[in-house]
């Protein structure tokens, strides 16, 4: 029987039921639990050490979404036109969310970084370049303006 | 942790007033203007054109003090090996009829009509509006076509994994790199770390401001002493300017 | 007038599978070197900042410039009407496709940043050559694959002139990119001149040619299927020109540069004093790749065996090989001239000659954009019908008027 023929033989009442079938039982498992942490078989969720948490740059679900969008463009506005505003920019992620531990948002999966990184399984390529570690306090000047050489201020991020 | 963020305001004036202070060093002599001091808000212009101006009559066989602040600045190695990035570098010349030698720092030259910008597939690499000429390692692929382009072999390539970055110069494996005219500190209102180096040594061969502003230091110096730029026949009128040779 | 029958391939001999086998083998060797390369960085290969284009790219400009002018049977055939060659165009195009799908992979694998595709496909500056290569190149690929349909669906015949002549310009454009890559490069002494594009031209049409007469005599000869000495006679004239036209190009393009004194020390250096460039050039591309094969084709009855004519095609590519390593490498090992009349000394190897040597990993890269090209062409002619049945005599003077 020609190949055209035998799949019209498959497209018949008896295979569609088999299949709708499988497709209920697969929805079912898949949306089936809540308490995701207690299977033994799923991916445990991250635990991240935040730091400095709370509403600082964005609430909370905004950032989990948008973030990437607001670093890809904060860094055209950086490289491109020179411009240095520090709430989106990552260097201002990194000086607030770095580890205590190992001063860094690199390193092990409770770094802020890594961990949902490594959760959702999607490979940063910021750090190839970019130094993950903050910088040094002394080193955090800004110009005011007027030409007048300051310190970084961050307290708008204090808790 | 919010010790260590909480600086109190009369600290920060105070280190602002004595950093400032310092900087000025006698009226009029500012090696750098500071009337250009741009707003982190505020996007580069073309009204500006940053350059550097290099007395060679100043500058000391063996003596490499803005390679040495380059490389701090940016962290690089200092190694010559053949795959080593060397930002900067200092050229030995001696003239082959007269005998007459001397030496100069090289780096790239942040001409008006770069070639490395011609042929950059990505658009990598790009001309600032401010005349500073950048590889955007964003989207550099890593081609090193700009590398073959440069008439001053001013581009380095990173041929190794990289670490411990400086947070305002990134950089890594794959990707081209060269001098950027320490736009992170320019865009601050500072000067160039090699100009400042060689300043602070009592050099003075490097001279660092903005071509375009008639007041400034630089550009009264190119109008009155006969300045020279490298490959001057390509017609690519490079920022970076040399006095005796 | 019989029509011309294709056929596949048979294929399932052991020689033919110990041969796509032996070709998978190295693009696996090469896939593994491009891996390598990238995990480590290119510190682990022969480049450096003084050369920063090597082995991969002597390979893969050789296959690129190669594929272009391997269309060229096709394009002689529908562009020029001399139908000869009409039966030979299918290969032709197999060729090269694969050529170019295995030049283009070494590129793109040797990339610092190959992970970075989509941003070379997406961000473009339209000043940069490679930028019009990236269109040139894939729509080389379209344009070849309608030409094939063309020729391959018999409602489609009537077109066959139309998307050969298409093809012809297409491929023009390609080399002529492929050409002005150095070409328009103001800033070294070996490249910066108009007549790169015209001469990668001319390149193409003779290792094209070499490659696709080299691939025709082992295709018939494995399958034990007849070729003819009208095809094959025509073919081998022809590369003898092509070898000739090349001779004479890269003969101007040094008699012109030895004419300005500014040129003198890049010419000193790629004829006279530059070691293994100068070796490649006198040796490789002038002798063994246009002398010797010239001197073999010419002759009377040399030129009539088929042994001395694939000979005579193998040292046109080896030739083609050393042209690009001279090209390319010998390009980048002279210093650039940025203080006329200066001797110059620096850390960053400014005023001395760049010293290079290509790795494994380089190497292999290379071989495996060979082998992707040959993998290709070997499977394709056994799963479409590339190859005629047969190109006897009287089976192809039937139709050559």
């Amino acid at each position: 029987m020609s190949v055209p023929a035998q799949l019209g033989k498959l497209l018949n009442w008896k295979w569609g039921a088999v299949l709708g079938a499988l497709l209920a039982v697969s929805l079912v498992a898949v949306a089936g639990d809540e308490d995701e942490g207690k299977k033994s078989s799923r991916v445990p969720k991250p635990h991240v050490v935040i730091e400095k948490g709370d509403k600082c740059v964005e609430d909370e679900a905004f950032m989990k979404r948008n973030h990437m969008k607001l670093l890809m463009h904060q860094r055209d506005e950086t490289v491109h036109k020179g411009i240095r505003t520090t709430k989106y920019s990552l260097q201002n992620c990194i000086d607030c969310h770095a580890s205590r531990k190992n001063n860094s948002v690199l390193g092990s999966n409770d770094n802020f970084c890594q961990g949902c990184h490594s959760y959702v399984a999607v490979k940063i390529d910021c750090f190839e370049c970019h130094s993950s570690k903050p910088k040094p306090m002394a080193a955090r000047v800004v110009a005011a303006g007027n030409g007048a050489v300051v310190a970084a201020d961050y307290s708008g991020v204090n808790k | 942790m919010s010790d260590e963020i909480n600086v109190s305001r009369r600290q920060i004036v105070g280190f602002g007033s004595a950093a400032l202070a310092g900087l000025a060093l006698a009226p009029g002599v500012l090696l750098y203007d500071l009337a250009h001091g741009k707003q982190p808000d505020e996007a580069v212009s073309g009204k500006v054109r940053w350059g550097m101006l290099i007395d060679t009559n100043n500058c000391k066989d063996g003596c490499n003090d803005c390679v040495k602040a380059c490389n701090t600045e940016a962290h690089l190695s200092g190694g010559t090996k053949e795959t080593d990035s060397q930002w900067m570098r200092k050229v030995e010349l001696k003239d082959m009829r007269t005998g007459r030698a001397t030496s100069l720092p090289m780096m790239c030259q942040h001409c008006a009509e770069p070639p490395c910008v011609d042929v950059c597939p990505t658009g990598a690499s790009f001309k600032r509006a401010d005349g500073i000429v950048l590889v955007d390692k964003h989207i550099c692929i890593g081609c090193r076509y700009c590398m073959m382009a440069c008439p001053y072999k001013a581009r380095s390539f990173v041929h190794e994994v990289v670490t411990d970055q400086n947070s305002d110069l990134p950089r890594g494996k794959g990707v081209v790199e060269s001098c950027t005219m320490c736009a992170h500190r320019v865009d601050r209102g500072q000067t160039t770390a090699c100009a400042e180096a060689c300043a602070s040594a009592g050099h003075n061969a490097i001279l660092f401001g903005d071509l375009n502003d008639p007041n400034s230091e630089i550009a009264k110096r190119v109008a009155t002493y006969a300045t020279t730029q490298v490959r001057a026949d390509l017609g690519l009128n490079p920022g970076i300017r040399y006095q005796g040779i | 007038m019989q029509p011309i029958a294709y056929r596949e391939i048979e294929g399932r001999s052991p020689a033919y599978y110990a041969l796509l086998g032996g070709l998978a083998l190295f693009v696996l060797f090469g896939l593994s070197a491009a891996y390598y390369m990238e995990e480590h960085g290119h510190i682990v290969t022969g480049m450096n900042n003084q050369i920063v284009w090597g082995m991969p790219h002597v390979f893969a400009v050789f296959l690129i410039v190669a594929a272009s002018g391997a269309l060229n049977v096709a394009s002689i055939g529908s562009v020029f009407g001399k139908s000869m060659y009409k039966p030979l165009a299918p290969l032709s195009g197999l060729l090269a496709i694969a050529m170019l799908l295995g030049g283009l992979t070494v590129l793109m694998l040797d990339l610092g940043r190959p992970d970075r595709l989509i941003v070379a496909m997406t961000y473009f500056n339209f000043k940069s050559v490679f930028a019009w290569n990236v269109f040139l190149y894939t729509g080389f690929f379209t344009v070849v694959a309608v030409y094939l349909w063309t020729m391959m669906e018999r409602r489609m015949n009537p077109y066959t002139k139309a998307a050969g002549m298409a093809a012809f310009i297409w491929r023009l454009l390609l080399t002529t990119g492929t050409g002005s890559i150095f070409g328009f490069l103001v800033a070294r002494q070996a490249y910066d001149s108009a007549l790169m594009a015209p001469m990668f031209i001319i390149m193409s049409f003779s290792y094209g040619l070499a490659v696709y007469i080299l691939v025709l005599l082992a295709a018939y000869n494995w399958t034990g299927r007849a070729l003819g000495d009208t095809v094959l006679l025509r073919l081998k004239k022809l590369l003898a020109v092509f070898i000739a036209a090349v001779l004479y190009f890269v003969a101007v393009f040094h008699m012109t540069n030895l004419y300005f004194t500014k040129q003198h020390g890049i010419e000193r250096f790629i004829l006279l004093d530059g070691g293994i460039h100068t070796l490649l050039f006198w040796v490789g591309q002038v002798l063994l790749g246009s002398l010797l094969p010239l001197a073999i084709l010419f002759h009377p009855t040399l030129g009539k065996q088929r042994p001395m004519i694939a000979l005579s095609a193998a040292l046109v590519i080896v030739g083609g090989l050393a042209q690009m390593y001279v090209t390319i490498i010998g390009g980048q090992a002279y210093p650039l001239d940025l203080f006329p009349g200066m001797q110059v000394t620096s850390t960053f190897y400014d005023g001395v000659i760049h010293h290079y040597t290509p790795s494994l990993p380089e190497i292999m890269l290379g071989l495996g954009g060979v082998a992707i090209a040959g993998a290709m062409v070997v499977f394709g002619i056994k799963i479409l019908r590339f190859l005629p049945e047969s190109l006897e005599n009287n089976v192809v003077d039937s139709h050559h008027k």
